[in-house]
């Protein structure tokens, strides 16, 4: 493993390397290298298997982290490659030519957080959601409940709770709620 | 009728270029999201010339309930009543490894006894959903007698989770921790009285669907998955150990009981319907073998379960990990990402169907015969909420 991220280290700009567990390892990449160093794992370093791609909003930074997992079956090693890319408007190097359900992960992201991957197939068509047109809703500012409220209303004889406060009643029903 | 189907080792991804629908060649059908041939809530846009599918685009989007949205507003263990609804036959799997990258992060280490029984819990979990899907393959080719057998065999297993859950579709017995409890009293004897009566329903099975010659005629030559299709279009479990790969997660990379479990990865070499059916038969009978080695081995005194905080003061660290698991479909995985606070930051839940019932079927689709639709996309074996989010 050591002799991987040194040959990565030599010929890529890698960094934030992390040993998560025996047979897992995360680390990043600028996203002009990104494609570039998938294609690397995949073709000479014999990660063949793409477990997924997802992304990460980290609106405080104003940033997304795209994740993608890749694993090699003969060292039963799993690699992740972490890019990070600006939230607004950003787009990313599309590697649907690399593996065939790429472009169906591209399109998820797509839809769910609005990054563009240029040439990517089917980009636009609607992917979970018809019809949206709401800011992407996996993003951290998009309010799931005011969404709710605004889009259907309010029911008369409808009541709901709170999760966490009912389950704090439950359990402390005597003190109102408060478990110290 | 048209026996065989898709693309020989084709790796050209490139997206085909639609039919011209206004050339009065083609008729376009709908095949779902109501449709008896349809596994789950998700439809499929074909495009006939005659009966011969030329185009297939996969439609998900009816189950679409906002799991990864909504486990980021709630606590790791309010999250519980989300993550087993994700995949409807088989929740244990995502119990287990929600709570195992819980588990991972906060450094949490499980007991010895919580290890079998969760181990024996996913193997049920196994045998249950193989029968259901058996059920489904059968009923697919216009074969109604296998899956009123399975279906009603399936709810003895149930009963046996009822018994040892307190539940019997959503669980959520697997917590952090460990389990929630141990066996009730006599369920050993009773478990493996459900185990004979399983097995001796499977060899029924063998021979009424296996040796029919319906069934052989219509799935042999149906949706053949080449080896090297495998790694292109991320095929896993059954469907990539059916064309004679062996890769099985549970002997590859053992987690819970299963280095300590006697068995071997089953791999086959008839990579069509067919193949994948009788692959799966096999396997159900493994997991049988499995669910009896857990009953001889599982520890019945000891704790079941670590001491845990009071639920409402958990705190995960910040961390990030990915856990997997085989279930019946192949590799099952959650991606967790923790930032210290109460709330989880990101949960990714990585499922087969992604690429089975988008990728892998849009390709094989083509060339099929529409009668025969339905039996690929059982061999398959999808569930549209892993794909759904």
């Amino acid at each position: 493993m050591n002799e991987l991220l040194e040959r990565l280290q030599r010929h890529f700009d890698v960094n934030n390397i992390n040993v998560l567990k025996p047979g897992m390892t995360t680390l990043k990449i600028g996203k002009d290298s990104a494609e570039i160093l998938i294609r690397e794992l995949r073709d000479r370093e014999g990660y063949t298997h793409l477990n997924f791609i997802t992304c990460i909003d980290y609106i405080e930074d104003g940033i997304f982290t795209l994740v993608y997992m890749l694993h090699n079956y003969d060292s039963k090693h799993t690699l992740g490659v972490h890019v990070d890319i600006d939230r607004e408007g950003e787009e990313m190097t599309s590697i649907h030519t690399l593996w065939a359900q790429a472009w169906t992960y591209q399109r998820e992201l797509r839809e769910m957080y609005g990054i563009n991957f240029p040439g990517s197939p089917r980009l636009d068509e609607d992917f979970c959601l018809e019809g949206w047109d709401q800011i992407p809703p996996m993003r951290r500012e998009f309010d799931t409940r005011a969404f709710s409220e605004e889009r259907f209303g309010h029911r008369e004889g409808r009541h709901s709770e709170v999760p966490r406060v009912h389950m704090k009643m439950e359990l402390y029903p005597k003190r109102g709620g408060d478990e110290e | 009728m048209t026996l065989s189907t898709g693309h020989s080792a084709a790796l050209d991804f490139a997206q085909p270029e639609p039919p011209d629908l206004s050339s009065g060649k083609y008729v376009k059908l709908w095949q779902g999201p109501q449709h008896p041939g349809i596994t789950g809530n998700m439809s499929l846009e074909l495009v006939l010339d005659g009966d011969t599918i030329v185009s297939c685009k996969t439609h998900v989007g009816y189950l679409h309930r906002g799991f990864e949205k909504l486990m980021e507003r709630r606590t790791f263990i309010q999250n519980f009543t989300v993550v087993c609804r994700i995949a409807v036959p088989e929740p244990t799997f995502n119990e287990y490894l929600y709570s195992h990258a819980v588990e991972e992060i906060s450094g949490i280490e499980v007991p010895e006894r919580a290890i079998w029984l969760r181990t024996m819990n996913l193997e049920m979990m196994r045998l249950a959903s193989f029968l259901m899907w058996i059920g489904g393959q059968s009923g697919a080719f216009g074969q109604y007698t296998v899956p009123n057998w399975t279906l009603a065999y399936r709810d003895y297993v149930l009963d046996l989770f009822e018994e040892m859950t307190g539940a019997r579709i959503y669980h959520m017995y697997i917590v952090p921790g460990g389990v929630r409890a141990g066996l009730p009293d006599g369920f050993e004897e009773r478990a493996r009285k459900i185990m004979k009566g399983a097995e001796k329903l499977l060899d029924q099975i063998e021979r009424v669907m296996f040796n029919n010659v319906v069934f052989k005629a219509r799935s042999k030559g149906l949706g053949i998955i080449t080896p090297d299709m495998v790694d292109p279009y991320g095929i896993v479990g059954p469907n990539a150990r059916a064309c004679g790969l062996a890769r099985d997660i549970r002997k590859d990379e053992p987690y819970l009981a299963y280095d300590r479990l006697d068995f071997e990865t089953i791999s086959g070499n008839e990579p069509d319907a067919y193949g994948r059916a009788y692959l799966r038969l096999q396997e159900t009978r493994q997991s049988i073998n499995l669910i009896r080695q857990c009953l001889d081995h599982a520890p019945t005194d000891g704790p079941f379960q670590a001491d845990m905080p009071n639920v409402l003061h958990w705190k995960v660290p910040a961390g990030e990990t990915y856990v997997k698991a085989e279930c019946t479909r192949g590799e099952y995985g959650y991606y967790m990402v923790t930032d210290g606070s109460e709330f989880v930051r990101r949960v990714h839940v990585r499922g087969p169907s992604y690429t089975h019932a988008i990728a892998v079927m849009e390709r094989l689709a083509v060339g099929t015969n529409i009668a025969d639709i339905a039996g690929l996309m059982v061999s398959l074996h999808t569930y549209p909420p892993e794909i759904e989010r």
